[in-house]
């Protein structure tokens, strides 16, 4: 449908710019531009700014006037407090993360195979109804979900949210992984099938070699989403055993009268996992979040 | 019938686990959300069963949509969405315009300005509190105080604890959050611009408006397409982000998803499950036929 999609094609998103103009006769023109760019450049930072300086304040540091200096007193003992209150959250998320990335990565692997490639009447119709339930509220189902929940005897925390973020994970890497097989020839299916190779033997040995990128960006965004989420985590887990994202918001919230450099320690504890994904792996993060966008 | 059976059998049975998950956790539990609404679901005692409920029918709609309470929610959804949206999509658009011709350390603003997206709501949302502190003057921190330093001390205001905008506020580190994204869509769009076409034009001599008017834009309108109705979803979802700064009971910021959070905390699950069924109704009346739209163009 769109260049959005067909960088979907090729998860790497490669956005090359087109070729230079010749002409110099915008040079007034392109200073404004730089500067504009420098500006948002700053101007989206400033949160940055703010978590790092903040969180090696100490209590010297309280007064309004000095909110936007630098510490007068480095110190780290914001980090240890943040540190000590989130890391067994921190454990916790992972291991919501990992699993639940990993599971629904092969459930939409198989659902978009089947979906794209062997494919059968009303499959559009099946597609389109696994994809509303990416885009539901997820308050239209919690009251029940919360029911559900308690009638199969699921503990709530960190299986809970496991089997959630599965379920609710569905329909993206269904989306994703579908998407990139549309791109698969034809022919290599046929191939397989030409060759007497079943359904599950095409997929198992033609198919799955050749999505690794498409398991990569899934992955990624199954990682991010999950470990960022906070909506399932409120509802169904508590600080005690819930992510680092119901942990942070109640350190927040009790440190939140005096100590912001806490809660900012601890934000950007919280934050690191997912950053590090973006800083190395940024162009599957940004493959991730172009197909969660555009459908193909 | 069993040559049906073994061509339709395998795909069905893969597809299964996933339909099974999907139909139960998405549509089954939709209807029992939405059968919960239609009664009188109060209470605890009813919440866990020990007293029954009763069918009232649209009584907690009528109900709920009657309150100044819940019209304040709706009317904050509109405004959030609609400042939401705007922010996104000017910054997003303006983002990749300025990037779209060749930039000097292009990969450095874009990573800068596309990675608020990898944060989550809560953890950008502690240091947002901060930002948005509505002390002013002396007292002032975050924001205000930064106003006051550039000289621009009229801006100070005290965000989000204005009853009425208070929530465009919050509506700030959204638009901070998602117009990377935004603009990650447009830079593709843009660039999925063949060059000929923009040549073409050229030649013909389109002005670098009409180039813009007649070529680009209507290249790009899928592209915007798909972002408003990804933002505007999201949108409609507010939550994360009003928890982490300004608290569930504060009500100047509170919005459906909120109040659901409330009802629910509260044990009120008949009025829960009604305002979880009207954001569901909301984000349907966006959503399907997006869905629809785009499933006809695949088929053509």
């Amino acid at each position: 449908m769109t260049a959005a999609t067909d960088q979907l094609a090729a998860p790497r998103v490669r956005m090359d710019p087109p070729r230079p103009p010749s002409k110099n006769r915008y040079a007034l023109f392109r200073t404004l531009k730089y500067a504009g760019l420098i500006f948002f450049l700053v101007v989206v930072l400033i949160p940055v700014y703010v978590l790092l300086v903040t969180s090696f304040k100490g209590t010297g540091d309280a007064d309004p006037s000095r909110a936007w200096a630098f510490p007068q007193i480095w110190t780290l003992d914001n980090w240890v407090t943040a540190w000590t209150a989130l890391s067994p959250a921190i454990l916790r998320s992972v291991a919501v993360v990992v699993p639940s990335a990993i599971i629904a990565a092969f459930l939409g692997s198989l659902n978009g195979f089947v979906l794209a490639r062997w494919s059968f009447r009303g499959a559009d119709l099946v597609f389109t109804l696994i994809l509303f339930g990416m885009f539901i509220p997820y308050q239209a189902v919690m009251i029940p979900l919360n029911q559900l929940i308690l009638d199969l005897g699921i503990p709530t925390g960190v299986p809970t949210l496991i089997m959630l973020h599965v379920v609710y994970g569905i329909p993206i890497t269904t989306l994703i992984f579908r998407n990139y097989y549309m791109t698969v020839p034809h022919e290599l299916i046929e191939a397989g099938r030409v060759d007497g190779a079943g359904m599950l033997r095409t997929y198992w040995s033609i198919v799955l070699p050749i999505s690794v990128p498409s398991f990569v960006v899934v992955l990624i965004w199954q990682f991010t989403s999950a470990w960022n989420d906070f909506l399932f985590a409120v509802f169904f887990s508590s600080s005690q055993n819930g992510p680092v994202t119901v942990a942070l918001n109640n350190l927040a919230n009790g440190a939140l009268l005096q100590n912001y450099g806490v809660s900012m320690a601890g934000a950007l504890f919280a934050s690191l996992p997912t950053l590090l994904v973006y800083i190395v792996l940024g162009r599957y993060f940004v493959g991730g979040l172009m197909s969660g966008s555009v459908k193909g | 019938m069993l040559n049906k059976l073994r061509r339709l059998g395998p795909p069905l049975l893969l597809l299964a686990p996933s339909l099974i998950l999907v139909g139960v956790f998405v549509y089954g539990l939709i209807a029992a959300n939405f059968t919960t609404s239609l009664t009188d679901n109060h209470t605890a005692a009813q919440a866990t069963g020990q007293e029954p409920a009763v069918f009232v029918w649209f009584t907690n709609y009528l109900d709920l949509l009657a309150s100044e309470d819940f019209q304040h929610s709706l009317m904050n959804l509109v405004l959030y969405t609609v400042v939401f949206l705007a922010g996104t999509m000017v910054m997003g658009f303006l983002w990749a315009w300025m990037l779209d011709k060749p930039v000097k350390g292009e990969g450095l603003f874009r990573s800068v300005y596309l990675f608020p997206m990898a944060v989550s709501f809560v953890a950008s949302g502690v240091v947002w509190r901060w930002l948005l502190n509505s002390n002013q003057d002396e007292q002032a921190s975050g924001l205000n105080r930064l106003f006051q330093m550039v000289g621009l001390d009229a801006l100070q205001n005290n965000w989000w604890n204005n009853v009425t905008f208070g929530i465009i506020a919050i509506a700030i580190p959204a638009i901070w959050q998602l117009s990377g994204y935004v603009m990650a869509l447009f830079l593709a769009g843009f660039r999925g611009i063949p060059n000929e076409l923009r040549e073409a034009a050229r030649m013909d001599g389109a002005s670098e408006w009409k180039l813009y008017r007649y070529v680009l834009f209507p290249q790009l309108s899928p592209v915007a397409l798909s972002a408003l109705i990804i933002i505007g979803h999201m949108s409609l979802k507010a939550f994360d982000l009003i928890m982490s700064i300004s608290k569930p009971a504060n009500y100047q910021t509170k919005v459906p998803a909120v109040d659901m959070f409330v009802f629910k905390s509260s044990f009120d699950y008949a009025n829960a499950a009604a305002v979880g069924s009207i954001l569901l109704i909301i984000v349907a009346l966006v959503i399907v036929p997006y869905l629809i739209r785009t499933n006809r163009e695949e088929k053509r």
